[in-house]
């Protein structure tokens, strides 16, 4: 017994050190390749970094499915908005002319734009689904700039990791990795259905990725900060929905 | 492994001699240890999906059918229970505090460690002979006879037989064997179809399913079906006697009954 014991005994300090030092290589590759979301730590940080990494392996490149126009819901449910504040109110007086989008970080020329720049630019369009997180879900037609457009008119620097989003709404925030900010079905999205994007949506300009969730598509945005870490972004997990405990990655 | 060391006699002659007091059999475990650690792990994810899932049906507690649908559409049918969001109509004057947050990181944690368990439980269970001895109905059993008295004498709240008590009669077999391979993949398939990155790359998982709304009512259908398996296995387990089948499923042994030493 005593030899088949020490015997275990080795073999399980063997194993465990291989697969101690395996797992560490692991999350160093991890890190490298950018599978590692900014929310892992904690007792849900398991499961939210197996699922990043292993859609980040699997869906880098696919497409959102997209849909015919004659799938689209003909009523598009709004989901609740906080009450707009006085600057909204200001400037939709005013038809949004001074609605500015203002890009800076890691960008070789900080930029600001207005919705009527943003027009200018090769306009795009999706019909999409866009599915919340409570579990409904509607398709629409989508039209916009494709965010890589916006980004390479700044020059993005080679270290960049991530695009910081921020909304009008107070404490409303979001970030994307560069796989999501250079796909092309990733908009900042300022027509809906053949229209402008009606302000219940989103308008004048709401950011709009097909590959995730509902609540990672914020609206009223006016800042885009690029940026190699999230760490010095509110509270350093990617979001604010993450820091109210809702995941950073929603491909879900 | 323990399966396997246990066949050959001098283990289990040191078994009964190091624990003479106690009423154990000379049987082989009549759990291996692979299929009790797996057991209740998956028993702790079930439990951590469960509650969590029904935190999150309560955030829209409608159910549709096809690709889309919200509250300005029809459902196919919705719960009667309050809500944590306001503007879904469900006729309480009240709306619950939202619980999605852990809910949604809970329950995709313990989808992983359960699915990740099941795959170590497939695999062994497949290299083992495991599904073939033990969960698989012998050819001799599949008769209209032996599924009836099967279903009848736990119906008249008869005990199982010392005998019977070692191994799993047909009617177990086949709700084993259904749970096992089709609800447990179907749960599965219809949760990763609700993913939108997932399906982008793999449309099929949600096409072939009737679209994304048809994908989350049948993830909820099977959901209940798995819970009517537990109500129903934890009720035999108490009929085989509580205490005797948890210790079997926890030390891999069986204690014999008083009556039976």
């Amino acid at each position: 017994m005593m030899d088949i014991s020490r015997r275990k005994l080795i073999l399980t300090g063997l194993a465990a050190t291989a697969g101690g030092s395996g797992l560490a290589v692991a999350a160093r590759l991890a890190q490298k390749y950018g599978l590692v979301p900014p929310d892992h730590d904690g007792i849900y940080g398991l499961g939210e970094t197996l699922t990043f990494a292993s859609q980040r392996l699997l869906t880098r490149h696919s497409l959102a499915r997209e849909f015919p126009r004659s799938r689209i819901s003909p009523r598009p449910f709004p989901n609740e908005l906080a009450p707009l504040t006085e600057d909204f109110k200001r400037l939709r007086a005013g038809g949004f002319a001074e609605w500015r989008l203002s890009v800076d970080g890691m960008v070789a020329q900080p930029e600001s734009f207005s919705i009527s720049d943003l027009k200018s630019y090769p306009s795009r369009s999706h019909i999409t689904e866009l599915v919340c997180e409570e579990g409904w879900s509607y398709i629409a037609e989508w039209i916009g700039v494709p965010l890589s457009h916006v980004l390479q008119l700044v020059g993005v620097h080679p270290q960049a990791r991530y695009v910081v989003y921020v909304s009008m709404e107070p404490d409303t925030w979001d970030s994307i990795d560069m796989a999501d900010a250079l796909h092309p079905q990733t908009f900042l999205c300022y027509g809906m259905n053949g229209n402008e994007l009606p302000v219940a949506h989103g308008g004048p300009l709401r950011m709009r990725l097909p590959r995730q969730l509902g609540y990672k598509n914020i609206k009223f945005i006016t800042r885009l900060t690029v940026t190699d870490s999230l760490k010095k972004f509110g509270k350093g997990v990617g979001s604010a929905a993450s820091e109210a405990g809702y995941a950073w990655y929603v491909g879900m | 492994m323990e399966t396997l060391k246990s066949v050959q006699v001098p283990v289990e002659a040191f078994v009964s001699s190091s624990v003479s007091t106690a009423p154990i059999t000379t049987r082989s475990p009549r759990h291996s240890v692979l299929v009790r650690v797996t057991h209740w792990i998956t028993a702790l994810c079930f439990l951590a999906l469960l509650v969590t899932g029904i935190e999150i049906v309560i955030s829209h507690p409608r159910f549709y059918w096809g690709e889309t649908g919200n509250v300005l559409t029809t459902p196919l049918f919705q719960l009667p229970i309050p809500s944590s969001r306001r503007l879904v109509p469900t006729g309480y004057g009240y709306v619950l505090p939202d619980q999605n947050g852990w809910s949604r990181a809970l329950h995709f944690e313990a989808a992983w460690i359960a699915v990740l368990t099941g795959l170590l439980y497939a695999i062994s269970g497949l290299l083992t002979g495991h599904f073939w001895k033990d969960l698989l109905p012998r050819r001799a059993d599949l008769s209209w006879r032996a599924l009836l008295t099967s279903i009848a004498k736990p119906l008249r709240f008869e005990r199982p037989s010392e005998e019977e008590a070692s191994s799993y009669n047909v009617v177990q077999r086949l709700t084993y064997v259904f749970v096992i391979f089709v609800l447990f993949p179907l749960v599965i398939w219809t949760g990763l179809a609700l993913s939108p990155a997932l399906i982008s790359a793999f449309p099929a998982l949600v096409t072939l399913l009737g679209g994304r709304q048809s994908a989350r009512t049948i993830h909820f259908f099977v959901s209940v079906a798995l819970v009517l398996f537990l109500l129903v296995h934890v009720a035999m387990v108490c009929l085989a006697g509580f205490k005797s089948r948890t210790g079997a499923m926890i030390t891999g042994r069986t204690a014999t009954r008083k009556e039976h030493t």
